[in-house]
């Protein structure tokens, strides 16, 4: 026997503010609440700290505690090994979690710290003088065949392939129909059409609610397949190409069948209430010349006219793999650290798997200037990026841009309660469930996400004024303006900065 | 061949068309943003007149205020008439004994080295020599060169200068251009001027430099002009994109090892000028290109080579405040940042093209200076020799 585990929070109610309204009953979607007679029952096993009742609550009745009972303290058995154990023993089976890694592992963007001007050059101030945040993804070529004519009118002989043009270095990442609901979507769509920055589709298709939109989405092929045909490529501003994502990097997506509800099954092409579990690698991509064939066949499709991105999980030998797709047509490769969310993910992979974002970022932007071709590709750097300061240190670490995953989800109001495999979200926003995604107002998220985009866009603006640079790309792999706080030698090596006051 | 069809003053960038000379100079970034002082001027006859290092000296003396004394240097365009087809290596040995040899063994394995002697100097009170200053006439040997190379020599002589200097062994060659010179040291301008007695040089292009260092005080190798083959540059300010230029051009083969963000625009003039064959007023709108909103409004021919530009050279834009003048054998070119965050004057006398940080300094040089102007932010000033 194994029995009942500590229950891992504890709800109370204080009852001299409780005023019985039932709210916290009607918004809890995993039934924690429950009336009795005239007061409220709870059911604190159920609870995943998703704040849902907190939010709702009008009198500020409901806290929440975690962990009320540990375990005996043990620095190896921790409670979470302790409970997988538990867990496992009694199924047999592989554990699910959602969001991104949720090990204590040390944090680099919070040991690096950037610079500012005093004295020897003047900080610019973005409230009286331009500060450049303009950016452009896609291929570049190493040099220009500029033609002066007579006059002195210059020509362009060089032909550009096209890049994608963004406000801000910050876009949106892949999040599918199906992992979220239509309204997270159309919320986070309408949001990076306002902010002028791109927004991810995802594995999972792309929903005619969206087709307003489109000229603002980046469509997605995955190892599954799912949605693709000619018409969806041709909707997207770019083509994606997701061979890995940090979450899970090795294995394909997983949507539980719970979530394919009668639109997704239509949208993914796929039967409903089936599983969608993609194939760990694409079954026409064995190597990287396969890739290079994907990346031109898609090209082909969209006539040479859409940006393809290819997107690979921060590995180990990931330097070495961006520099194989960047010898593609490949415009951009994309870089999803070890802290990417996701909507499910085995936890041995989410915990385990990958490397950090700002290690990888560094190693590939290194990997392609020692080989003369950094410019000749965009990289964009995404998982576990939480802040305009973390956007200002994957760019001087070398990315061009950043996607978000998880902050624009929080901007609509999710929690990081990490239950998104449930379906049973209670923001609306990781949940097919027609009465829960109606809670979910796109108008008002999509103005929430917009204005943690602007915000960001206002604060990196001040960094790069106080840094004394008017223009994004002069911060790019800029490592002069990064010291390392606490960061062992090997490690500021590899992110090739030096120490604090050094 | 860039001067015998160019018998116009000044080619001014298109875009922002100013005339030569209007009548009221713009003040925008005068003197009063000025935060960290370097002083800088440049003088050039468009008609090849030399003219000894005494003017310079003495207009360089009057922007003392602008230095620190711990740094000087002169560039001198036409100094070696009797060596006009031999590139000039200007080195500084820690040790003449031990070091000199080493390079003369590398120099032999490239090519010939005509003549070789110390550049005279004249020991100064105020100036501890640090470096034994010495000069070779060297011949490189073309066939050398990695197939396929559009010009040769020059990269033989490019590469042996990245190699050399990165290799720290007491030798760093500071200058490698043909009838041209760098004179530099720590010191005050007049005198690392006396010491190596500029005013016995001739020359119809000088660079001066006078130094306030913060990054790298005392080091020889640190002081201006910056030079590599034709290429010197003089600098005043601070590149904060510094850590994204230097990466970019030491992914195309070059070395940075002076220590200073100054260098890095002299390898990057070579690199767009003479290795991708920019004309040099197109290399210098990518080292400091307009804003994406001036672009924007373009018409679509103009846009559409100006958005390339910056999207291919993104990483050779030079950011943070900046006065530089460059030259070459053919042309000098002064040009600031894009929001004019250090002061550039332009000054006109004759055939003689003048462009300082100071009107004072041109003054100190041509009294009878016939026009004087404040170019505005990021425009470009070039002068052309005609003979």
């Amino acid at each position: 026997m194994i029995g009942s585990l500590p229950s891992r929070y504890r709800i109370s109610i204080d009852p001299v503010r409780c005023m019985e309204c039932g709210r916290c009953i009607e918004n809890c979607s995993y039934g924690v609440f429950s009336r009795d007679g005239d007061r409220i029952q709870v059911n604190s096993r159920n609870c995943t700290a998703c704040h849902r009742c907190i939010a709702c609550c009008p009198r500020d009745a409901i806290g929440i505690e975690e962990h009320p009972c540990d375990y005996r303290s043990h620095p190896l058995w921790t409670r979470e090994a302790r409970e997988s154990i538990y867990n496992q023993a009694r199924t047999g089976k592989i554990i699910l979690a959602g969001m991104g890694n949720a090990l204590d592992y040390p944090v680099i963007f919070d040991r690096l710290v950037l610079d500012a001007c005093q004295v020897t050059n003047p900080s610019l101030d973005p409230l009286r003088e331009p500060i450049e945040l303009v950016t452009h993804l896609g291929k570049r070529p190493a040099r220009l065949d500029l033609l002066r004519r007579e006059g002195g009118d210059v020509e362009l002989k060089t032909r550009l392939t096209p890049n994608l043009r963004i406000e801000t270095p910050v876009m949106i990442g892949h999040m599918s129909y199906g992992a979220i609901s239509l309204n997270a979507q159309v919320a986070m769509a309408r949001a990076a059409k306002e902010t002028g920055t791109y927004m991810g589709t995802g594995e999972g298709g792309l929903h005619a609610a969206l087709h307003p939109y489109q000229d603002r989405m980046i469509v997605q092929v995955a190892s599954g397949r799912f949605g693709v045909n000619i018409d969806y490529l041709e909707r997207g501003a770019a083509v994606e190409i997701k061979i890995g994502q940090g979450a899970k990097p090795g294995i394909g997506g997983h949507l539980p069948g719970e979530k394919v509800c009668a639109e997704i099954s239509r949208t993914r092409m796929i039967p409903e209430g089936s599983d969608a579990i993609s194939p760990a690698p694409h079954h026409d991509i064995y190597s990287i010349e396969d890739l290079a064939q994907l990346v031109r066949g898609l090209k082909e499709a969209t006539e040479w006219k859409k940006p393809v991105f290819v997107k690979i999980a921060a590995v180990h030998n990931v330097a070495a793999i961006a520099a194989g797709i960047a010898r593609s047509p490949a415009d951009a490769v994309v870089i999803d650290g070890f802290r990417g969310g996701t909507g499910a993910a085995p936890t041995v992979f989410r915990d385990h798997v990958g490397i950090p974002i700002e290690a990888a970022v560094a190693s590939v932007d290194k990997k392609l200037r020692d080989q003369g071709i950094r410019n000749e590709i965009s990289v964009i750097a995404s998982g576990g990026i939480r802040g305009s300061a973390d956007v200002a240190k994957a760019i001087a670490l070398g990315a061009d841009a950043v996607y978000i995953g998880t902050a624009a989800l929080a901007a609509m109001g999710c929690r990081v309660c990490g239950n998104c495999y449930r379906g049973l979200c209670p923001w609306g926003i990781a949940t097919q469930r027609p009465d829960l995604v109606a809670r979910l107002n796109p108008n008002e998220a999509s103005e929430q996400v917009a204005n943690l985009i602007r915000a960001w866009t206002l604060e990196l603006a001040e960094l790069l004024g106080a840094a004394g640079i008017n223009s994004i790309e002069s911060l790019r792999g800029n490592r002069d303006r990064l010291r390392g706080y606490m960061l062992d030698e090997s490690l500021m090596e590899v992110l090739d900065v030096r120490g604090v006051g050094a | 061949m860039e001067g015998n069809f160019l018998p116009i003053l000044f080619i001014l960038d298109g875009s922002r068309s100013i005339g030569a000379f209007p009548d009221h100079p713009e003040v925008e970034g005068g003197g009063s943003t000025v935060m960290v002082m370097c002083g800088i001027i440049g003088v050039m006859d468009r008609s090849r007149r030399t003219m000894d290092g005494s003017g310079i000296r003495q207009a360089l003396s009057m922007m003392n205020e602008r230095g620190s004394g711990e740094g000087a240097g002169y560039a001198a365009y036409g100094i070696y008439p009797d060596y006009r087809d031999c590139y000039a290596l200007h080195v500084f040995f820690d040790n003449v004994r031990e070091n000199k040899p080493l390079l003369e063994s590398t120099l032999a394995q490239w090519g010939t080295v005509e003549h070789d002697e110390a550049i005279p100097t004249y020991g100064q009170p105020n100036l501890r020599a640090v470096h034994t200053p010495w000069r070779y006439f060297f011949k490189p040997d073309a066939s050398l060169a990695p197939p396929g190379s559009a010009t040769p020599e020059d990269d033989i002589v490019s590469a042996l200068v990245m190699q050399v200097n990165a290799a720290r062994r007491g030798a760093l060659i500071f200058s490698s251009g043909k009838d041209l010179g760098v004179f530099k040291a720590g010191g005050w301008p007049e005198d690392v001027a006396d010491f190596y007695r500029i005013e016995d040089y001739e020359g119809y292009i000088w660079l001066a430099h006078n130094r306030y260092p913060t990054n790298t005080p005392g080091w020889w190798g640190g002081a201006h002009p910056f030079n590599l083959l034709g290429w010197s540059v003089v600098h005043n300010g601070e590149i904060t994109s510094y850590g994204t230029n230097r990466r970019y051009i030491e992914s195309l083969g070059y070395t940075c090892t002076m220590y200073t963000d100054t260098e890095v625009v002299a390898y990057l003039v070579d690199l767009l000028v003479r290795r991708h064959g920019l004309d040099v007023d197109i290399a210098v709108r990518a080292l400091a290109p307009p804003f994406w909103e001036e672009i924007d409004r373009m018409p679509a021919a103009e846009r559409e080579w100006n958005s390339a530009l910056r999207l291919a050279y993104a990483s050779a834009m030079m950011n943070g405040p900046f006065a530089i003048v460059a030259a070459n054998r053919d042309m000098m070119v002064g040009f600031t940042d894009r929001t004019k965050l250090r002061p550039m004057i332009v000054g006109e006398c004759g055939d003689r093209l003048y462009i300082s940080s100071e009107e004072a300094a041109i003054r100190a040089m041509e009294p009878r200076v016939e026009s004087i102007r404040m170019p505005a932010a990021g425009e470009p000033v070039i002068g052309r020799v005609v003979a």
